[in-house]
């Protein structure tokens, strides 16, 4: 698990293939128009890149600017987010000249991409999650991330039309704003359909516990869930055993259409490719990469899997109509009046907070008909 | 709204199923331990076998399409791991301890080197026998959906329990545990002894890990242990070496570890984190209440490095 002898054969070649890229490549580290034709980028991943979850959507993307003219890409996966990663970010730098890190996991960013930023100033640094702030961190860095919630909206819809018990679960790792709020948007999606619906949810309080994550899953079918959706890293377990339940199942991360086969409702995905393309034309290009990085479904972050074949005639078309609402631009998931699970009023009337409003970045609270506490 | 759940009753039915289903990978890896430790000898290295029988189990599954042969590939590996060990151990002034540890991240390492390719496959799950046809709630039903590994399981802690006491067998793996004097006394090779009790130990640790892999969760990746190896261990020495109390320490953990989630679906939410803590509070409240001011670690094989 730990890492110890490679990475310290690598701090000690370090000093002499910095010289080395310093002195006799300059292109490594030179001027953008120089990196136009040749630019080394490295992808960070805590966990294994083929996951069906985070890493893989992550992966993906990394896969798709591997085929841009110019890119090498350099990868390693099941860091962790400790002084290991300021280790494997400096071997990227060091011995593998890349120029353009994305470190992806959230406890990357403070303190470990920070260091790596001041010590580096030449490279640049995009971390997936975290909060940039301009004239607190450096120029060198910046964060983007993607507005998924929609995406557990519309999961919500395909939901609504397939649930017999009018019960849906979502197992969910930690109570985090984000988590949060795919578990309200989850509900709110369902109840625009019938507003009798109910979300059960379960926290296993880890990002990735195969075991408690099945129970979880076992437990919401035997309270009579009948559509599950998930907030875990990976979610191949939640998929796999509410589908051999016999539930369905609404993806998320990525498409997890082959493991519940005609379960498989639809699900929120990441098409980090369209993100890390922008970057890398930015890049190539000498233009400005951005500091603060956003966008949902309409920016091209997140896309729907395809619908599977269990949603009905009706459904579809419910889902289609409020996918082309949100494409416009139009939409909000959080519109007022929405009150918590413990009956205090949330969102006033008349108030309807737009995908990227800061009050939902900090949401602590689950909205009526969700079943569940955050702590 | 038509309600298919079954409210309260989940909970006690869920720590039933959860004891059942959970338990198993605990079962084998304790009874394997318990029968290294027996003779004398500590192998803290299982959770590496574990998560090394989990892959090999998966890989072969997806090659063959036979779990069965999984399970046995995964026996062989584990047999294996525990034969290196063994013999790494047999050597003087060698610390089974630290070895043990050492082949615990030379076990995970490999596996996440050699698994990386089986993350996406899909492999044929182990057979279970429907034992709740009699009833007509499905939720009874999926709670009686017992893995064939949990009744070898439950079927081999009594027969070590016997045979630890009745056979030959038995008896020379209790007088190597208890006296390597007294065993080379009696002509009987304490290394052998113990070679051979590692490496069955290993074997069934392994097969504590395809029943991860194949049945539940069901799955290949690189969490799939969340520490059930390093877990079981000490599970022994709570079960004072006694192969039916690790079968009950086992089944204790896994209905425990069932709480946490069965409490939430049935509305009890506040404070899952203590719930998720229950089996460790569980494990100090037995100890300290079967803690005895007189005896200390009654039971142990007198050669253990733990009581030397």
């Amino acid at each position: 698990m730990t890492k110890l002898l490679p990475m310290n054969r690598r701090n000690f070649l370090q000093a002499s293939a910095a010289g080395l890229a310093a002195g006799t490549v300059p292109g490594l580290f030179g001027s953008q128009a120089m990196a136009q034709t040749a630019l080394t980028v490295g992808f960070i991943y805590v966990g294994p890149k083929d996951d069906y979850g985070y890493n893989q959507a992550h992966a993906e993307g990394a896969a798709v600017i591997k085929k841009m003219p110019g890119i090498t890409l350099v990868e390693e996966e099941n860091v962790p987010e400790t002084v290991d990663v300021q280790k494997t970010m400096e071997s990227m730098i060091n011995l593998d000249g890349a120029t353009l890190l994305f470190p992806t996991s959230f406890g990357y960013f403070d303190p470990h991409m920070l260091a790596m930023a001041a010590k580096y100033p030449k490279v640049q640094f995009r971390h997936c999650g975290g909060l940039w702030t301009e004239g607190k961190n450096p120029m060198n860095t910046g964060s983007y991330f993607g507005y998924i919630g929609q995406g557990q909206y519309l999961n919500g819809i395909a939901a609504a039309y397939a649930t017999k018990s009018k019960k849906i679960g979502f197992v969910a790792a930690k109570p985090i704003p984000q988590v949060v709020q795919n578990i309200n948007s989850f509900l709110l999606g369902a109840r625009s359909v019938d507003p009798t619906i109910t979300c059960q949810v379960i926290f296993t309080g880890e990002w990735s516990l195969a075991v408690k994550e099945a129970e979880a899953t076992n437990a919401l079918v035997d309270q009579g869930a009948d559509v599950i959706t998930c907030h875990v890293d990976s979610p191949k377990v939640v998929v796999e055993t509410a589908a051999r339940r016999g539930a369905f199942v609404c993806g998320y991360h990525a498409d997890q259409s082959a493991l519940a086969k005609d379960k498989y409702l639809t699900g929120a995905e990441w098409a980090w490719g369209n993100v890390y393309t922008n970057f890398i034309k930015a890049a190539q290009s000498g233009g400005k990469l951005g500091n603060f990085v956003r966008g949902g479904l309409k920016d091209g972050f997140v896309k729907m899997s395809p619908l599977g074949p269990a949603v009905s005639a009706e459904g579809r078309k419910k889902f289609e109509a409020t996918l082309a609402e949100i494409m416009s631009g139009k939409f909000s998931v959080f519109k007022g009046p929405i009150k918590d699970n413990k009956g205090n009023v949330v969102v006033t009337a008349g108030t309807a907070f737009a995908e990227d409003a800061i009050e939902l970045e900090s949401m602590g609270y689950l909205v009526e008909g969700v079943v569940g506490s955050t702590s | 709204m038509e309600d298919t759940g079954i409210g309260l009753w989940g909970v006690p039915l869920a720590i039933f199923a959860g004891a059942i289903r959970v338990s198993t990978p605990f079962i084998f890896v304790s009874l394997g331990e318990t029968i290294t430790e027996r003779s004398g000898r500590i192998n803290l290295g299982l959770e590496g076998t574990l998560v090394f029988g989990a892959m090999t189990a998966y890989a072969v599954a997806v090659m063959t399409g036979s779990p069965t042969l999984g399970v046995l590939a995964a026996m062989a590996t584990g047999a294996l791991f525990g034969t290196i060990h063994g013999w790494i151990c047999k050597w003087p002034k060698v610390n089974d301890i630290a070895i043990g540890i050492a082949m615990m991240q030379f076990g995970l390492g490999l596996a996440f080197f050699l698994g990386k390719s089986f993350i996406q496959p899909v492999a044929p799950k182990l057979p279970s026998i429907p034992l709740g046809t009699w009833s007509a709630v499905p939720q009874v039903q999926a709670a009686l959906n017992i893995n064939v590994l949990f009744f070898i399981g439950a079927a081999l802690a009594l027969f070590l329990f016997w045979a630890f006491k009745n056979t030959r067998i038995g008896l020379i793996l209790r007088v190597v545990g208890d006296s390597t004097d007294a065993a080379r006394a009696m002509g009987i090779s304490p290394d052998r002894v113990r070679l051979l009790a590692t490496a069955a130990g290993g074997s069934l640790a392994a097969i504590g890990g395809a029943y991860l892999s194949l049945y539940y969760p069901g799955s290949w990746n690189e969490g799939i242990s969340s520490g059930q190896g390093l877990m079981a261990v000490a599970l022994v020495i709570f079960a004072r070496w006694n192969p039916i109390g690790c079968f009950l320490a086992a089944l204790l953990f896994g209905g425990a570890g069932a709480l946490g989630p069965a409490l939430q679906s049935v509305g009890v939410t506040q404070g899952y984190y203590l719930f998720y803590a229950a089996p460790y509070v569980l494990t100090l409240i037995i100890l300290i209440a079967t803690s005895s001011p007189t005896r200390s670690l009654a039971g142990a094989p007198g050669a253990l490095s733990l009581t030397k």
